[in-house]
């Protein structure tokens, strides 16, 4: 399991295939990569914070819950902070399993918490100015759907 | 001295993110900030905002050992 925090860019497809090299009893793995939109030129930049220590030992919990409940072989968060321009990724996931079901299903459920629970805090710097952004409704509710 | 470190709307609101404060427990250490800035205070105090002493969730009250690092989390947008 490896999780990590980087405020640099990162190349989605280098993390594929170096997480599914040396893999003889993996029969899927699943990734999802978010990116930062633009929202039509309103969002000029995201700004991500987190409390290194704190944000990555409660992402390694919830990662630690999505191998026991969907009996993974393998899992991977890497995820920005910092300011994150459009078009950039924010976050990669990654889940090896044996068959694909258990590794869609554990990507999609790290993406919900990542989305409205995770100790990160978010800006939006935009035409307008800047805001604190909060989970959508919407993210609450995905979140809840594994409650 | 217990370092204190604010994240998301409470570092913008206070104007710093990271400072020291002499206190032996956590009502100490609101008191003394809110002496300082009563709307900081009040921003610590508000439902939402969660307290991590030394990278560890609490509710209510803690003593702070001399080198206890406090953090005030304001509620987390997810990334």
């Amino acid at each position: 399991m490896k999780i990590a925090l980087t405020d640099l860019p990162f190349e989605p497809g280098a993390l594929v295939t170096a997480f599914c090299a040396d893999r003889s009893e993996t029969g899927a793995v699943a990734t999802f990569v978010g990116l930062a939109r633009a929202e039509q030129g309103a969002a000029a930049a995201l700004e991500l914070e987190a409390y290194p220590g704190f944000t990555d030992a409660a992402i390694a919990e919830i990662a630690a819950k999505a191998v026991a409940r969907f009996h993974l072989q393998d899992v991977q968060v890497v995820h920005r902070i910092g300011r994150i321009a459009p078009g950039e990724a924010i976050v990669f996931v990654a889940t090896a399993a044996g068959h694909r079901r258990e590794a869609f299903e554990a990507c999609d459920f790290l993406m919900d918490y990542l989305k409205s629970r995770a100790p990160f805090w978010k800006k939006e710097h935009g035409s307008d100015g800047v805001r604190w952004i909060e989970p959508t409704d919407r993210d609450r509710t995905d979140a809840q759907r594994w409650d | 001295m217990a370092r204190v470190l604010l994240f998301g709307r409470l570092a913008d609101q206070a104007g710093w993110r990271d400072r020291s404060v002499e206190a032996r427990d956590l009502s100490a250490l609101r008191a003394a900030l809110a002496d300082e800035d009563a709307g900081l205070g009040e921003a610590l105090a508000a439902p939402g905002v969660q307290v991590a002493v030394d990278k560890v969730l609490v509710r209510g009250e803690a003593a702070l050992a001399a080198s206890a690092e406090v953090a005030f989390l304001p509620p987390m947008s997810g990334g």
